[in-house]
């Protein structure tokens, strides 16, 4: 039963679709596991045995009387970020401003999850409010790294690619603003998809910046997060920024990519994203998976994107004055905690008391960054400027996927740091994401997938591939392709390299 | 271009409904200080004559249907409720002490 927990997605869904095994059996055996692991690694916030349960079963039925499943993914387990809402299942953000909050609809990528037959484990940890780099924001404690307990898994989803590199579950969903999916995916050595912005619905996922986030897929190969990729895309009449377009052909393209051919593929490496900051050992790994693209038959050229320097600050203007706003509705009168309501409080004191208490420090940070760059007198010099430096960073895209097909950088600077490293310097945390936020900000398609381990410290480094908008299938091939080839060399995923988990809590 | 004042950041945290702690204060003066001064960069290619980017995707205004659709329950709306009371949300009194 143990090594139904090693299977790729893709793998258990055969043996679920021809009675092998059952749905059931797979679901146990995550939920075995999580039992076994979960105290160590603390990936999940809440664990939905019951429904869980109930879910494979019906994909059992469906095998058992002969009837077609749901979809080419019914039957397998997924862990959701705690972002995303699921009806009668508590959905926190990682805040205590929501701790017990059942909400009564399921998010658009809860109900496609739900309608594929795919099995919710449960809810994942993170940041709260989806705002750090290292799930040490959650409110609910950290999550830890697999591949090394005393390091961080990324953030904020670091409990859906933490629950993927300790066998949890073989298929997470994660939510990206400025690097969310792809920089825990990085540092644990998943695969990591934020899909073209407006491709996956954000109806049900608790705004942090609305003009940003994107929910996407996160797996341990690329075929799984391509499978994953075409159940939660596709547009929704309930998000008013979803795209009314067909979802990208991004499982043929991995299909194609695992042949192993790049012929004709021009890749272009990001000029501004290595050198002083950059840990050696990460861009020696980047460097290998750069010569490996081109024995692969791909035409690799280096690719100038200047204002990509001014994605960081940018990104850290609009993203918080999005949150100063979106955040406003935790108000403390219909939903979520209230504090001070003893008859002695006006209604704004019960407000300001209750945010004080139910928001952690960062998202007061936040909260009060993005209140003054929408000052008056304030906004022309910090708002409207990023807003101006968003526009250069698509020009610098549109300009460089005139001459190549996709661009590739390091996903990440560093390799996973140690938990606590960076809690009291914001921005050394915010540094993280240096890498992932020009694609938030121009919106175009963007992954990360392992590329071994750096030599100096032997954990997981990501090779990020950017594509155009609505392009999602060109990183799907190159990743493909470059997984392969990876692996060849390697002799094996690199992800099977991580260490037992015993299961003792820390 | 800042430093910001620790007032400053008290009268931000009054704006967004913050009641923050004087501890809270000075460890967030000193950071937000840190952190303003960092983003301030995009101010040196900030051109005027380059639109601004609100949003990756061009909006424009979504129309449906004039049509009746389930929506939320007075139940489910209240059932997450701090407090309700006579099937509506109880709030605290809306004026202060001074009014």
């Amino acid at each position: 039963m143990t090594e139904l927990i090693r299977k790729t997605a893709a793998e258990l869904a055969a043996q679920i679709h021809s009675g092998e095994v059952t749905a059931v059996e797979v679901a146990q055996a995550h939920l075995d596991r999580i039992a076994e692991v979960d105290g160590a690694v603390h990936a999940f916030l809440h664990v939905d045995t019951e429904g869980a349960l109930a879910a494979a079963r019906a994909v059992d039925e469906d095998v058992a009387a002969g009837r077609p499943v749901a979809s080419p993914l019914a039957g397998v387990p997924l862990a959701l970020k705690d972002v995303l809402t699921t009806r009668g299942v508590p959905t926190t953000v990682g805040s205590r401003m929501l701790e017990g909050w059942l909400p009564p609809y399921d998010a658009t990528v809860t109900r496609r999850l739900r309608e594929a037959g795919v099995v919710i484990l449960g809810k994942t940890n993170m940041d709260e409010f989806a705002m750090g780099s290292s799930t040490e924001n959650s409110a609910y404690g950290p999550t830890r790294n697999p591949w090394d307990l005393d390091r961080v898994p990324g953030g904020s989803g670091g409990g859906s690619s933490a629950a993927l590199a300790a066998f949890e579950a073989p298929l997470a969903i994660g939510t990206d603003t400025g690097g969310s999916i792809r920089q825990p995916g990085a540092v644990t050595g998943t695969v990591g998809v934020k899909p073209t912005y407006g491709s996956v619905s954000r109806y049900g996922l608790v705004a942090f910046s609305s003009s940003l986030d994107q929910a996407g897929p996160c797996a341990r190969t690329v075929l799984d997060a391509a499978l994953l990729h075409e159940v939660i895309a596709g547009h929704d009449p309930l998000d008013s920024t979803s795209i009314d377009a067909p979802v990208p052909p991004v499982l043929a393209a991995a299909r194609e990519g695992a042949s192993g051919d790049l012929s004709g593929v021009r890749v272009g490496v990001v000029a501004q994203f290595g050198g002083e900051g950059y840990q050696p050992g990460v861009l020696r790994s980047f460097q290998n998976a750069v010569e490996q693209l081109r024995s692969l038959g791909a035409e690799v050229v280096e690719v100038s994107c200047p204002s990509f320097d001014y994605a960081l600050p940018a990104y850290y203007l609009i993203a918080p004055s999005e949150a100063s706003s979106n955040l406003a509705r935790f108000d403390a009168m219909r939903y979520g905690i209230r504090v001070g309501d003893d008859g002695t409080h006006s209604a704004e004191e019960v407000m300001s008391l209750t945010r004080e208490k139910g928001f952690g420090p960062e998202v007061k940070r936040r909260i009060m960054l993005g209140t003054y760059a929408l000052s008056s007198g304030y906004y022309d010099a910090y708002y409207g400027s990023a807003q101006k430096v968003r526009t250069l960073i698509a020009r610098d895209f549109d300009a460089a996927f005139a001459t190549v097909d996709v661009l590739i950088s390091p996903t990440t600077p560093t390799t996973a740091f140690k938990i606590g490293d960076r809690v009291g310097d914001p921005m050394a945390m915010y540094k993280a994401d240096l890498c992932t936020i020009p694609s938030n900000l121009a919106g175009n398609a963007a992954m990360s997938v392992p590329c071994g381990q750096s030599d100096e410290d032997g954990l997981p480094v990501g090779l990020q591939i950017m594509a155009p908008a609505l392009q999602d299938h060109r990183m799907y091939r190159v990743a493909a392709a470059y997984e392969v080839a990876r692996d060849a060399a390697l002799g094996g995923a690199p992800i099977l390299s991580v260490p037992e988990l015993s299961g003792a809590a820390r | 271009m800042p430093s910001i004042s620790r007032d400053e950041v008290a009268h931000l945290a009054r704006l967004a409904r913050l009641a923050v702690t004087d501890d809270e204060l000075d460890l967030f003066a000193g950071q937000l200080d840190v952190i303003l001064q960092s983003v301030a960069t995009v101010g040196d290619v900030a051109a005027a004559d380059i639109p601004p980017t609100s949003h990756a995707v061009p909006l424009t205004n979504v129309f449906r249907e004039d049509v009746v659709r389930p929506g939320l329950g007075q139940q489910q709306a209240l059932a997450s409720a701090p407090a309700a009371e006579e099937g509506r949300f109880r709030v605290p009194r809306i004026l202060g002490e001074e009014a």
